[in-house]
């Protein structure tokens, strides 16, 4: 079956560029008359950073989706599924459980304590300065290192989508991209940030769910059949099986526990996924929210299993691996090679998208990070009303999403992939020990927060610093030196432990106790829903 | 009366260890508490051995079961079918017992029901 299977001429890609970049066009034009719509009631810091909280449960559950599946899930994954066989899957799975532990645990206790941000539940019952500061830093932190491996992504994925090659028209659509997502935050809010992500993870899982029963209609519905292609056209009937990655060395077996460790437990402690949950009414509306973003990126996850496998028999892995942007070109050149150029244009287009609807999330939760946190509560003691607090975040948006756009333009070509792993490692280790500490545990105490956080920012940042991903192999940052002495290159083994071993000492240590009242305050607010804050009313 | 006031108002003077104390209250803690912790370790647990088998038992998830459907790959749906299930019980569990009581003690100390979009009901006294 596979000999028949017509090359993929990826030079013939560079015709279809005009319409990729109109239908990419469209997309803006509708998404952006949908943020200016949405913006006309955005008057109170509520409507800014929490869209009014006037989303329903399906509504947000569809925006959680849309800012989770970035390029990275789409692009990437189904890349790694193609080129790595089963280890790609195993990244699919550790994102989907993931959301256990935001339903479960996180979701609907935080949007009962919380306001705009994850520090206001961090902060809830313990001393606001210290606590507010070291929960700000780890969001701008993780904010950071996300926004880069999109804005980077971005410029490597324009070569072979758009047909730009040389790095001036890289560093153009970086910027257009960036201009654009700062246009959608600024006016829109977290209302019109909302929007660009519903519509997006609605075109994305419309796309891969046209493709996915394309890919199966061939193999006439019958998965082993597809595989058993994908086996035959690699040559290599390992691809079905687990190792071709991660099971090299006991080294690299042990870096793929600490990866999934990371993925498990980062989801829940995002600070945007969190800020996500303040847009709707109810903790219950909440729940409902969850419900949805794991039916849709289960769903999702089980396309790109048929998508991968498809790619790697009916494109092969040596034309994807030598097509410009390598594993990520996966997914579109199976586009090409089942729908022409208009499904292409489209695949494309959905892309783009998602990077734009990624970053503007991103942005805006870096924003409401700062001024919420650190301006309005640490800088102003409380003072600063809400119009300014309002000022202060467009301003933050606009100096976040200039550093983007710089960021990604000197990051374009690196290998950054592993911005987003290090992004669920610092989550994970800074954020997620403090949110469950303070949600459940009594006795937990300010020193213990501060400990955690600190300690769990700092041993991750150093960690993946001397690691093989900054030097010393062929694929590190800085290819010339060797300082690495970590020799995984995802720290969430180390570091999450040792930040809830952290929080933990610190508690004992303290010799300062928390108010009960506040204790007993948040205990009963976060299961009860008691004073939590209400829709806005227009 | 009192449901034009801001929510915060209406809480400022509840004495939440009261609350705390109170049977209701600590029987809504106990049943969140005695589903959501057993649930995430069983999910954790589940999810680490199946890393586990993936990094380490590599022949054993390379048994072929049916055509090339193999040991590894159907453990990898399985995770699917576990998440949706836990997902689905959760909110089975929540909806019988834990909204009716958070909803009970929520009603007494605010005085006021609300809609599921957010708007108070009136009419219900305190």
């Amino acid at each position: 079956m596979n000999t028949m299977v017509p090359a993929v001429n990826v030079e013939a890609l560079k015709d279809t560029t005009l319409l990729n970049m109109g239908i990419f066009a469209l997309f803006v034009a509708v998404t952006m008359v949908i943020v200016f719509r949405a913006s006309r009631n955005n008057k109170t810091a509520a409507d800014y950073y929490a869209a009014g909280r006037s989303f329903t449960g399906s509504q947000n559950g569809t925006a959680i989706a849309g800012d989770y599946l970035s390029a990275a899930s789409f692009l990437g994954i189904t890349g790694a599924i193609a080129i790595n066989g089963y280890d790609g899957f195993l990244y699919s799975i550790g994102f989907l459980v993931a959301w256990l532990v935001a339903l479960l645990l996180v979701a609907e206790l935080l949007r009962n304590t919380g306001k705009f941000t994850m520090a206001d539940v961090l902060s809830f019952r313990l001393r606001q300065r210290p606590v507010r500061i070291a929960a700000a830093l780890s969001t701008l932190a993780v904010c950071f290192f996300y926004l880069l491996a999109q804005m980077a992504g971005a410029g490597s994925l324009i070569s072979l989508l758009l047909g730009i090659s040389d790095w001036g028209g890289q560093a153009l659509v970086i910027i257009v991209v960036g201009a654009l997502m700062i246009m959608y935050v600024l006016i829109g809010g977290m209302k019109g940030t909302t929007w660009v992500q519903i519509i997006k993870a609605i075109l994305l899982i419309a796309g891969a769910a046209v493709m996915t029963a394309m890919v199966l209609a061939i193999y006439g519905f019958n998965l082993s059949s597809l595989l058993g292609s994908a086996a035959e056209a690699a040559n290599n009937p390992a691809v079905l099986n687990p190792g071709l990655q991660y099971g090299k060395s006991d080294t690299s077996k042990l870096d793929f526990m600490s990866l999934g460790l990371a993925l498990v437990l980062g989801t829940a402690a995002l600070p945007h996924v969190l800020m996500r949950f303040y847009t709707v009414p109810t903790a219950k509306e909440a729940r409902k929210s969850v419900v949805w973003a794991i039916w849709l990126i289960g769903l999702f996850y089980l396309f790109t299993l048929v998508l991968g496998y498809g790619a790697a028999a009916l494109v092969g892995a040596e034309t994807i691996k030598s097509a410009p942007g390598g594993v990520n070109s996966a997914a579109p050149l199976l586009a090409f090679h089942l729908g022409g150029p208009l499904l292409l244009g489209f695949i494309s287009a959905v892309a783009f998208a998602t990077i734009l609807a990624v970053v503007a999330g991103l942005t805006i939760t870096a924003a409401a990070s700062f001024a919420h946190d650190i301006y309005a509560n640490v800088i102003s003691k409380g003072k600063a009303d809400a119009t300014t607090e309002v000022k202060v975040a467009r301003r933050t948006v606009v100096v976040i999403g200039v550093l983007a756009i710089l960021g990604g333009i000197f990051a374009n070509g690196q290998n950054v992939a592993f911005l987003v792993a290090l992004a669920f490692a610092v989550a994970a280790s800074a954020n997620l020990p403090t949110i469950v500490y303070s949600l459940f545990w009594k006795k937990f105490t300010t020193q213990g927060a501060v400990w955690s956080m600190y300690g769990g920012l700092a041993a991750a940042i150093l960690l993946i610093t001397f690691s093989p991903v900054v030097s010393g192999a062929k694929t590190s940052m800085i290819p010339g030196a060797n300082f690495a002495f970590f020799p995984l290159s995802n720290p969430g083994i180390v570091s999450i432990p040792l930040a809830f071993f952290l929080g933990w000492l610190g508690t004992v240590l303290d010799k300062r106790r928390e108010d009960p009242a506040k204790q007993a305050e948040m205990e009963v607010r976060s299961l009860t829903g008691v004073g939590a804050e209400k829709a806005v009313d227009h | 009366m009192g449901n034009e006031a801001q929510p915060q108002d209406a809480t400022a003077s509840v004495d939440f260890q009261e609350v705390q104390q109170t049977e209701r209250f600590k029987t809504l803690r106990k049943r969140h508490r005695s589903f959501v912790f057993p649930m995430a370790v069983v999910f954790l647990l589940w999810y680490f051995a199946y890393v586990l088998l993936a990094a380490y038992a590599v022949e054993f998830m390379s048994t072929k079961v049916w055509g090339n459907i193999n040991v590894g790959l159907i453990l990898g749906l399985l995770q699917f079918v576990t998440t949706f299930g836990i997902t689905a019980w959760y909110v089975n569990y929540s909806n019988k017992k834990l909204d009716p009581i958070a909803a009970d003690i929520r009603n007494e100390i605010e005085g006021h029901e609300f809609d599921k979009d957010g708007n108070v009901i009136s009419g219900v006294n305190k």
